[in-house]
């Protein structure tokens, strides 16, 4: 016990020394969360229409004015000019253009029937299906409203209108899905990294050696070693929330405790990683190595920026396997949704396995070594 | 007397390198015992496999009557060990660094401050300074009183001299010397020959074997051939003369002379001294002397080697 106290002393007077070190732990959640909040979004906003207008009648001009409106879309027009619209779209200065053909307003008037031509440069697949989708909305809207003003019944007019109401979440902000993600992301980078790094660099510059010929046990190294790394993932993790709460009014629906319990545990987890690479690397360099393979895995594994649920099956499988994920999908539920202890059980015994295998894996191969 | 350690048929390979090979010594207690030998004869190897940081792959040492591998942990208690590289927190200072390992011990500085006094009062004034910022000797000095903080019964330490300067150098050992009154056993491996003079007993290491065991002054004692100083103008060119002479002589650049070695019953001394005259390489001068260390191992190395072949 008292040569724990030892390591963490000296653990910690390293770590507050390191500049680079201690700057890093205050920067990190700062930069992180300010800046990927606003940057990692699928909101599409500010699409370039270009719409060439082929009937020049007032309800063409209607049409027109009505994507205008829409601040979706950066709207431009001219008449009849489909090649340059077209070649536009080749260069990539717009991402759709909408080409409404001659006797557009004739047509629906007689025979209540007509239709737009909408090409949309589909490069950006994410990209292409919302512009279209926002814009069959409007030509929708447009349709029907025309319709119900001229006393027509339209085919595509709904009977049963569908309202949406988008719970935990009821704006559908981007920035409240994201902001756990991004507290998770920063708890299990500095937890993997820190403690990866850490363990190897001793073996590198000769001090474990030096620290095995005294009678230091090597479960008090490893728990000196590691636990000023916990400590300061969970100041991250309550630094990362007081930021959200400060510049994004996240919500905090559920216990905090319950979300500090669950990445206490999870927490366990990745060190057990952080101490297994150490463990088989030799060097700070292949270390670093392993924890980005490792990293890229969990994290685009994880269900941070794409749904577990649009995966292939056998990612989905995979999934199964990674701590970021349970961690992840307990984090948003804490935070957004209220869950309760009942609610992610699962997931804090599915950690509390991980946990307990990846340890003792780490701790038999450090043995050996 | 007191046996320290004693290593009995000890081997160690590395894959399929020999690394040492069936060695025995052993170590009284008070005494410096140095291993003298080139780099990568083994020292460091064994210095390894009695701090129990490696274990051997057949043989026995017991340290202080501890097994090295089943009495590991009692070991580590009653040893202190500085390896060849310098390995202690670079960005912790001087005095942060004698602490922890004072703590480890369950022990503090002043406790037996006597012990590193003379080293470490070179190092005092700059007890604030990063471990990382001090020079090469000052490095080492801080090595030493670290693993001397604890007031161990053995101390290991690997080339605790190398790469450090004439001046530091005479203080290390003029420490170890004083660690003596204190009972303190030091098992000290260096390739300078001049160290290995210093030491009460060497062993003699030669790819991972012992050449020879003994006293500096006894393994001096024992060579019985005749050893001559040969002073020229131009040592390549009578070094290049004296092989002609003789295919079998053994001759080596020593210092700024060359030592030139024959046989005890050897009296060809005039021959030789008659056939450099003819060489037209100016004036040599011949002389008989003592031995040193160094041209005992050389001896025994030039024997060693022409019994392989």
């Amino acid at each position: 016990m008292r040569n724990l106290f030892i390591i963490l002393k000296k653990e910690f007077t390293q770590i507050f020394r390191d500049k680079v070190m201690s700057r890093m732990i205050i920067m990190m959640p700062i930069v992180q969360l300010l800046l990927l909040a606003h940057a990692a979004t699928f909101d599409i906003k500010n699409i370039s229409l270009l719409i060439v207008d082929n009937d020049n009648s007032t309800f063409s001009s209607e049409f027109i004015a009505k994507f205008n409106g829409n601040n979706y879309f950066i709207t431009h027009w001219n008449y009849g000019n489909q090649k340059l619209a077209e070649s536009k779209l080749m260069e990539g200065s717009i991402d759709l253009y909408i080409e409404i053909p001659n006797g557009f307003e004739k047509n629906l008037l007689t025979s209540q029937e007509s239709g737009v031509h909408v090409t949309v440069n589909a490069i950006d697949g994410a990209k292409a299906g919302l512009a279209m989708f926002y814009s069959n909305s409007v030509v929708n809207e447009l349709i029907n409203s025309f319709s119900r003003n001229k006393g027509y019944i339209n085919i595509n007019q709904k009977f049963i209108n569908i309202e949406y109401s988008h719970w935990f979440n009821p704006e559908l902000n981007y920035t409240t899905f994201m902001v756990p993600g991004i507290l998770v992301l920063l708890v299990s980078m500095i937890g993997l990294f820190l403690s990866s790094m850490n363990i190897v660099r001793e073996k590198e510059i000769g001090t474990l050696e030096q620290l095995n010929v005294t009678p230091i046990k090597k479960s008090e190294l490893l728990l000196g070693k590691l636990l000023p790394f916990w400590f300061i993932a969970l100041f991250e993790l309550g630094f990362g929330l007081i930021l959200a709460k400060v510049f994004f009014d996240i919500p905090m629906e559920g216990s905090l405790w319950l979300l500090f319990a669950i990445s206490a545990i999870y927490l366990t987890v990745i060190l057990g990683i952080g101490l297994f690479i150490s463990t088989i690397t030799s060097t700070q360099q292949q270390a670093m190595l392993f924890t980005w393979f490792f990293s890229v895995i969990f994290i685009l594994l994880s269900g941070l920026f794409t749904a577990i649920e649009n995966m292939p099956y056998w990612a989905q499988v995979l999934t199964e396997f990674n701590p970021v994920k349970y961690y992840m999908q307990s984090t948003r539920m804490i935070m957004l949704k209220g869950s309760a202890y009942d609610d992610i059980s699962v997931f804090i015994y599915k950690l509390t396995a991980f946990s307990i295998v990846i340890n003792s894996l780490a701790i038999l191969l450090y043995r050996k070594r | 007397m007191n046996t320290v350690v004693e290593v009995e048929n000890i081997t160690k390979t590395y894959n399929t390198t020999c690394a040492v090979d069936n060695i025995n010594l052993s170590v009284i207690k008070g005494e410096i015992f140095g291993l003298v030998g080139p780099d990568g004869s083994g020292k460091t190897t064994l210095i390894r496999m009695i701090a129990s940081l490696i274990k051997q792959n057949s043989g026995k040492i017991k340290v202080l009557g501890f097994d090295n591998v089943k009495d590991y942990k009692s070991i580590r208690k009653v040893i202190g060990y500085m390896p060849g590289k310098f390995s202690l927190y670079q960005d912790l200072t001087v005095e942060e660094n004698l602490t922890l390992f004072a703590t480890i011990y369950d022990s503090d500085i002043r406790t037996n401050y006597h012990l590193i006094e003379d080293i470490y009062s070179h190092l005092e004034p700059f007890k604030d300074r990063q471990a990382g910022k001090l020079s090469g000797g000052m490095k080492q000095k801080l090595a030493l009183s670290c693993s001397l903080i604890h007031k161990p019964e053995l101390l290991l330490l690997d080339e605790p001299t190398t790469g450090v300067d004439p001046v530091s150098r005479r203080d290390l050992w003029k420490m170890l010397k004083k660690l003596i009154n204190f009972g303190i056993t030091t098992i000290v491996s260096t390739p300078y020959m001049d160290e290995a003079a210093l030491c009460d007993r060497i062993a003699l290491f030669q790819n991972g074997r012992i050449l020879e065991s003994n006293s500096p002054n006894e393994i001096i004692g024992k060579y019985e051939n005749l050893l001559y100083k040969v002073k020229s103008y131009n040592n390549y060119l009578t070094l290049q003369a004296l092989r002609r002479f003789s295919n079998d002589s053994l001759v080596y650049p020593f210092g700024e002379s060359l030592h030139l070695v024959l046989e005890k019953n050897d009296s060809g001394i005039d021959l030789i001294q008659e056939y450099i005259k003819k060489q037209n390489i100016g004036l040599v001068s011949f002389e008989l002397i003592q031995p040193t260390i160094e041209d005992a191992f050389i001896l025994l190395m030039q024997t060693k080697n022409s019994e392989i072949l």
